[in-house]
């Protein structure tokens, strides 16, 4: 097992380098200069702008810069933002939490509904249920989400009222931030209505960066237990006089799980990128929101040191996936 | 009245070409105790009579009987609740493929015990000490640690064993055995033959073999029913059936063995059961019997009385001293 995680380690390398390339060269690929946009409208003169490219080193040939970007990551220092002069790294730490809070219940809320649906639909096969569902994720997984953003805030909070418009807690509220994040830090300051708040503020971009999560479980779900329903092992379970719950439930479900997990950590990458758009609808103030406003901003350090902790934490959480197909089915294991 | 009454049992697939017939009209008793071996090549609904029975056949399928009693309780008009209660319980079965037939995700000491739990109720003590006690009686060896295998860690013939553990855990009144050597090594199918056999013998259930290996039969069997093309064409006890055949199909079948060849090349049957389009309209094995005639191929045939094997023919074989007579 050590083994396979160090071995998995090893291929992250190439991932590795090739990410920082990719984000550098891309967001240089992109028409702007850094140094434009913080002149701002006044402009500055060629003396200045000269002094101020060679402080960010970019008289100097774009290899020697990517080199120096290189070995800075290798030695943990993704640079500083050019706008607020603070390290990458302690920004992203500072607003992933955000993020992650919503990625987390993004993805619970896509599980707990995506998984029953796709065994309602399997287990009922051709029939009303099926159809229904199947229909229904299709429509989810082929709407746009800022649109599917918009309407809900018209519906919800525009016409309706019932959830906030944006940010995440009420302005009413004001407690320290301990852990980054609102769910815990509002339970634990112990005002009244804080942790309400938080959750309100939570619903609207929860449903919206999960529901393509959603479509895609509950298809996998469905086409997996087809499958496995149609083994022998099941007719076994069958012979044994189980309720249908049961070998639905536990004998079959176990065995479907497999591709599902592999696209519940698949969907990790998609929820990320979603976590952009969303964040960025909902002013949540997390990592997407940042990433955006750093785009606009041609904040190079920002966008290359963003893009590879978001693709890092990929690599883990497909690593994490693959170990865990072990835990699920035995047979796996001993690879 | 026997363990087992079952009486003109049809069961009809829907296809998207129309309903397919795999088991037409079939009657069958099983006494307690008794070993009754069902055989017929593959197509003949050998299997699928017993599957109907025990209610594992798909949604496609759609069983007809005029009667189905098992020990004095009827099967056929029971809601699924009451049968889920009888099956798994009083009513096991084990299958071809010991491998697939075993959840790969869970230890097949887990997959016994909830056999344990869920029809006796016994507690968790009590059902480890219960498996202990049902792996040592089918045979395998240290007990305790292969309790905690997982299917893909033991052979072919221990998942068997395995499957065998299972059917027995509720001490069934009769064990459907659905070809349980035909995924093993010869070695090991006579292993589990003579095991099932001795569970016969202490517990004294009734015994289902479903088969195509005549030598299965021969060794195992007490009474033999034949079917072919989703009827019974005849049922003898063992002995009778070997030296006396009455269908021809029968007689066929046991002209094909290898230890009964008498010639260098081995007979076979020409052609192959019939399907779904190619059904004869009388007898339905006419297109390959070769005493078949113009009669046989356009009127179907009845069973015949007991002292002819029930069988489904106008000429039966071995019958002449009698009908002369």
């Amino acid at each position: 097992m050590l083994n396979y995680v160090l071995s998995r380690l090893l291929t992250f390398i190439p991932t590795f380098i090739g990410v920082t390339l990719i984000s550098f060269g891309f967001i240089r690929a992109l028409p702007g200069d850094p140094i434009v946009v913080m002149a701002g409208e006044r402009g500055m003169t060629p003396e200045r702008y000269a002094e101020l490219s060679a402080q960010f080193g970019f008289d100097r040939p774009i290899f020697v810069q990517f080199w120096e970007y290189l070995t800075g990551v290798l030695q943990g220092d993704l640079g500083n933002s050019f706008v607020t002069k603070r390290p990458v790294w302690d920004e992203f730490f500072a607003l992933f939490p955000a993020t992650l809070e919503l990625s987390f219940c993004a993805m619970i809320f896509s599980i707990a509904l995506g998984i029953p649906a796709g065994v309602i639909a399997a287990v009922n096969r051709g029939k009303f249920f099926d159809r229904a569902l199947m229909s229904t994720a299709l429509v989810g997984y082929s709407m746009p989400i800022f649109w599917w953003a918009l309407l809900l805030i018209i519906i919800f909070s525009g016409n309706l009222g019932w959830t906030p418009v944006s940010g995440r807690i009420s302005l009413m509220y004001y407690f320290p931030n301990a852990t980054g994040f609102m769910l815990i830090d509002s339970l634990a300051s112990g005002q009244k209505g804080a942790f309400a708040s938080a959750v309100q503020h939570l619903i609207l971009p929860t449903i919206v960066l999960g529901t393509i999560p959603l479509a895609v479980i509950a298809r996998q779900t469905r086409s997996a237990m087809l499958e496995v329903l149609g083994e022998d092992y099941i007719r076994t379970a069958r012979a044994k006089g189980l309720t249908s719950g049961r070998i639905n439930g536990i004998h079959a479900l176990r065995n479907a799980l497999i591709p599902v997990v592999t696209v519940i950590g698949l969907s990790v990458g998609t929820l990320l990128a979603g976590a952009i758009l969303t964040e960025t609808i909902f002013s949540w103030p997390g990592i997407g929101k940042w990433m955006v406003d750093s785009i606009f901003r041609r904040d190079y350090p920002v966008v290359q040191g963003g893009l590879l902790l978001i693709a890092v934490m990929v690599m883990v959480v497909n690593l994490t996936v693959d170990m865990l197909y072990g835990l699920i089915n035995p047979k796996i294991r001993k690879r | 009245m026997p363990l087992l009454r079952i009486r003109n049992l049809s069961v009809d697939f829907a296809t998207a070409s129309g309903a397919f017939r795999a088991v037409d009209a079939v009657d069958q008793d099983i006494d307690t105790g008794e070993i009754l071996a069902i055989v017929g090549e593959s197509g003949s609904g050998k299997s699928v009579s017993m599957l109907a029975l025990m209610g594992l056949l798909p949604w496609t399928a759609t069983v007809t009987a005029d009667e189905i009693t098992f020990d004095d309780r009827d099967l056929l008009n029971m809601d699924r609740r009451a049968r889920r209660r009888i099956v798994g319980n009083d009513l096991a079965m084990i299958f071809q493929e010991p491998m697939s037939s075993l959840n790969p995700c869970f230890t097949v000491g887990w997959q016994i015990k909830e056999a344990l739990r869920y029809h006796l109720r016994l507690g968790r003590a009590e059902r480890h000490a219960r498996a202990i006690e049902l792996f040592e009686q089918v045979g395998i060896p240290d007990p305790e640690k292969r309790l905690s295998a997982f299917p893909h860690q033991l052979s072919g013939g221990m998942n068997q064993r395995a499957m065998i553990a299972m059917a027995i855990a509720c001490k069934p009144k009769l064990l459907i055995a659905d070809e349980p050597t035909t995924a093993l090594d010869v070695t090991i199918q006579a292993q589990i033959l003579d095991l099932l056999a001795d569970l016969r013998r202490e517990t004294g259930m009734g015994l289902v073999l479903i088969t195509h290996d005549m030598g299965v039969v021969a060794e195992t069997a007490e009474r033999v029913s034949v079917q072919y093309a989703g009827q019974k064409v005849e049922e003898q006890a063992v002995g009778d059936l070997f030296n006396t055949p009455h269908h021809p199909y029968t007689g066929a079948l046991l002209d094909a063995l290898p230890e009964r060849a008498t010639e260098k090349m081995l007979p076979t049957i020409p052609g192959v059961v019939p399907g779904q389009f190619d059904r004869p309209a009388g007898c339905l094995f006419s297109p390959r019997c070769k005493f078949a005639d113009a009669k046989c191929k356009s009127t179907p045939p009845a069973p015949l009385g007991a002292d002819l094997g029930h069988a489904r023919c106008f000429y039966p074989l071995n019958a002449n001293e009698r009908v002369a007579s």
